[in-house]
């Protein structure tokens, strides 16, 4: 009763605070945040903000990191690449045959092919393909790999289903593809076409280009996804055809990962003799891994990016979150100083932060949840990015409770230290 | 008035210093890192031709023979050559420049240096004066020289430093795949954002456009002579089926070259879509197109818009970025609010001697403006970090990246009128301070 006479006469928050039962902390929590109306809207807005700008940007940087894994479906460490451009189209036969017999002089080279593009490397087989010779039934933009003998062999490709290209399946070119081929397609290109059906025997069409399916590899990655977005990344077409004029220019190089690089300078030193009268493409002419390297570079930076962008995030809202905290600390020393007076331990004025920073944070979870699913939405109309799975919302709230207490531990802690003596103090 | 509120202000601010460094930290980090990304955006999607761009324009005929019964197909981004020579030659326009774009195999015969592959322009003679390209030395060509397919060469600065050294190259001969030309002049630097001219395909990139910002081609000649030196033709966009073997590029089934044209006025703008509209016609009539009512003539923005020319990636960032900034605010504001009513007491104080809740107001106010310039100090220097780091990136717009006045200026200004618009409603509250009560708890 005598506690309650000195605390007549004070601010009806301040009473709440001391009045509350310290067993059952909820309660003169919620009085007190009452009175803190706007500054506690605010560090629940910011903490809604922070999960919802959280719960996407952890989402953008999984969905980067999974395209940089996509299965290209060769052996790349095992591979490189040569292209060369300047020469005289006419002479071209003659240049795929003196690269590749000179190159396969080279010690330690298993295999020496000419094919038309490199997975990771520049495309050059891109074209649409129809369901029906007339050209009707549209069925997307697919890319060609057009190989000449010795690819299939040398990329490593795993076959599921069919056969692998026989001697009499590589067909003379006309322009860029020949007239008529037996071809092997990627699973995933064979489920795009064909859906729950046997692709063997198949066929599709473009333009006047002709093509049946004889095979079927597991993967098989294009140069770079097509106007599809990402999710078209192994529609590719392995054709079989001879190489000659409109065959000509890149080569397969096959070696041992261990000797690869020395093989490609070799290579690339003996190009200079062997072929004086083209010009050696630098940049494209590289191990795979390397090229590989260099196309997913750019989401590997934007990875990186966010991850700097949610570390600072979550800095700044741990700092508000402190700042606002010692304030209030600092503001009702007096108060924890009575409460301690008339009995509370210092555990009670730990928990009592603690319980108030809870419910402040999970109040800015609960409109925070929201929130990052509307901005999933509005990512979805913008960028292709499939929609936002539930569990990145218990995991961002887990992040943000434990980067709550973690902030308030502080101030908290101060607020414990504060002795009972204070209350007796004036001011 | 103002200079004893600032005198207030600082006061009040070192009082308290690990919360003014949290607030000023907060607005330093946020402006930082909007500022970086709205530096890019700003450069990404400036308008290469200031003051001019709005009279250029880009003709478009749908020369595709394929069916297409929606009527959806907007026309492929070049015109085949016959279609774009056609309104070339038709000289309706103020001036006209065709572009064609092959890479070449290029020697300088008294140099010694390796052969290379030359990005090579195929243009007409009202290119240069058309997009402002700056000259070092020499001229460009004359229409004449369109005319007589003279075998002369404009390069550009980097190439003349990498074969020459830098100096007066014109006079001198280049070796391109077979055929010697002649350069008649050399650029200055030349660097515009985006490499317009020359800007296809952007709706097929899926958002990654970071390449439309490479530098302009090594070497450029006139369109008629170059494919007299390359027999092969200019890189086609597109092909509508595969052009048959030995087929010249003037009639095969491709899309390869493009027409910019610059039209002073509205009425020849207006003039110009009605003749291509008519030459459309005109060549259906003719059996040569089939869908003659598909052409379109986006002016140069709109073109760069067509093929969303800032890449995704970049947009992305500057949409975190401002979420980023945001979050900061709410955090100063909060801050803000701990701060100015920890000083009810010396604000009641100062209400009771008369100071008006406007003066509070305006006291406050100034505080949380000369946090904000602080701020924006932090957050110039963080954008000059976070546009070097983007420097190092491996990416084609990386040497455009530069702090230009109009940003610098933009970074205070917006740095202060975030920490006033963060101040507001911790100022409004703080000059609603009861009197009485403050004064009772002293």
């Amino acid at each position: 009763m005598r506690v309650k006479a000195a605390i007549r006469g004070r601010t009806p928050q301040k009473e709440r605070f001391l009045t509350g039962t310290f067993d059952m902390q909820i309660q003169p929590v919620l009085a007190a945040l009452r009175r803190h109306r706007l500054a506690t809207i605010l560090i629940a807005m910011e903490i809604a903000l922070a999960c919802a700008v959280l719960c996407n940007a952890c989402f953008l940087i999984a969905s980067r990191i999974q395209m940089t894994h996509v299965d290209s479906g060769v052996d790349e460490s095992s591979l490189a690449t040569i292209k060369l451009t300047g020469y005289d189209e006419a002479k071209a036969s003659d240049l795929n045959a003196r690269v590749t017999s000179g190159l396969r002089e080279i010690p330690g080279m298993q295999s020496v092919s000419v094919i038309n593009e490199v997975p990771f490397g520049e495309t050059a087989g891109n074209a649409g393909i129809t369901l029906d010779s007339a050209g009707q039934k549209f069925a997307g933009v697919v890319d060609f790999y057009v190989a000449g003998p010795g690819n299939f062999e040398a990329l490593g490709l795993q076959l599921i289903s069919g056969r692998a290209p026989r001697a009499d399946d590589f067909q003379p070119m006309k322009a860029f593809l020949p007239s008529s081929a037996n071809v092997i397609v990627s699973r995933s290109l064979a489920e795009h076409l064909w859906p729950d059906t046997d692709p063997l025997g198949k066929e599709f069409w473009c333009g006047d280009f002709h093509f049946r399916v004889t095979g079927v590899v597991a993967h098989l990655a294009r140069p770079s996804a097509g106007e599809g977005g990402p999710g078209t990344i192994e529609w590719s077409v392995f054709t079989p055809a001879q190489p000659g004029a409109n065959l000509s220019g890149v080569y397969l190089l096959r070696a041992d990962p261990a000797q690869l690089p020395r093989v490609l300078r070799d290579a690339r030193a003996a190009i200079a003799k062997l072929a004086p009268d083209a010009v050696v493409e630098q940049q494209a002419s590289q191990t795979i891994g390397d090229l590989r390297q260099v196309y997913f570079r750019q989401d590997r930076i934007m990875a990186g990016m966010l991850l700097g962008v949610i570390v600072a995030l979550l800095l700044v809202t741990a700092l508000g979150i402190v700042g606002l905290a010692s304030f209030w600390v600092q503001q009702r020393r007096r108060q924890i100083g009575i409460r301690r007076a008339i009995g509370a331990t210092r555990g009670d004025i730990l928990r009592y932060f603690q319980t108030e920073n809870f419910l402040i944070v999970t109040s800015g979870i609960a409109l925070g949840m929201l929130l990052a699913y509307a901005l999933n939405l509005l990512l979805m109309t913008q960028y292709e990015l499939p929609r936002l799975p539930l569990y990145y919302l218990p995991a961002g709230a887990l992040i943000l409770w434990g980067l709550g207490q973690l902030a308030v531990l502080g101030p908290a802690l101060r607020a414990a230290a504060v002795p009972p003596v204070v209350a007796t103090r004036s001011g | 008035m103002f200079g004893y509120y600032l005198n207030l202000a600082l006061r009040s601010l070192m009082r308290n210093k690990m919360l003014t460094a949290l607030m000023v930290i907060a607005i330093a980090v946020g402006i930082g890192a909007s500022m970086t990304t709205l530096t890019v955006m700003h450069l990404l999607s400036g308008d290469p031709l200031p003051g001019r761009s709005q009279h250029i324009f880009y003709p478009q005929v749908d020369p595709s023979p394929l069916p297409d019964p929606e009527n959806t197909h907007k026309p492929w981004d070049m015109m085949d050559y016959r279609s774009a020579t056609d309104l070339w030659s038709a000289h309706r326009a103020d001036r006209q420049a065709l572009i064609g774009r092959s890479a070449l195999r290029l020697t300088a015969p008294d140099m010694n240096q390796p052969p290379l592959m030359a990005q090579v322009l195929s243009t007409t003679s009202d290119f240069f004066p058309m997009f402002a390209v700056p000259f070092q030395y020499g001229d460009s060509w004359q229409p004449q020289d369109d005319q007589q397919r003279t075998r002369v060469a404009v390069i550009s600065s980097d190439l003349n430093i990498k074969l020459f050294g830098g100096a007066n190259s014109v006079g001198r001969t280049l070796r391109l795949k077979d055929s010697d030309v002649r350069i008649i002049g050399v650029l200055a630097p030349w660097r515009p954002s985006p490499q317009f001219y020359d800007l296809v395909g952007g709706r097929f990139s899926n958002g990654q456009t970071a390449d439309f910002y490479s530098k302009p081609q090594e070497v450029f000649m006139p369109f008629s002579s170059s494919l007299d030196i390359n027999t092969d033709g200019f890189m086609a966009f597109t092909c509508w089926r595969a052009p048959d073997p030995g087929t010249s590029m003037t009639t095969s089934p491709c899309v390869s070259v493009a027409l910019w044209v610059e039209l002073g006025n509205a009425a020849k703008v207006a003039d110009y879509k009605a003749f291509i509209t008519d030459y459309a016609t005109q060549q259906k009539a003719l059996g040569r197109l089939t869908h003659a009512d598909n052409t379109r003539m986006p002016s140069l923005m709109q073109w760069l818009d067509f093929n969303q020319v800032v890449p995704s990636d970049v947009r992305l960032q500057t949409w975190l970025a401002f979420a980023f900034l945001l979050i900061c605010l709410f955090n100063t504001v909060g801050l803000l609010l701990a701060k100015f009513l920890h000083r009810s007491g010396e604000i009641g104080v100062r209400r009771a001697l008369g100071a008006t809740r406007g003066a509070v107001l305006t006291q406050c106010l100034v505080e949380a403006g000369l946090i904000g310039l602080i701020g924006g100090f932090g957050g110039w220097l963080l954008t000059l970090l976070g546009l070097a780091l983007i420097r190092q990136q491996p990416v084609a717009y990386a040497d455009l990246l530069h702090l230009d006045s109009t940003m610098f200026l933009a970074t205070f200004v917006m740095a202060i009128v975030a920490s006033l618009l963060a101040g507001a409603v911790p100022a409004w509250r703080a000059s609603r301070v009861a009197l009485g009560l403050q004064l009772k708890t002293l």
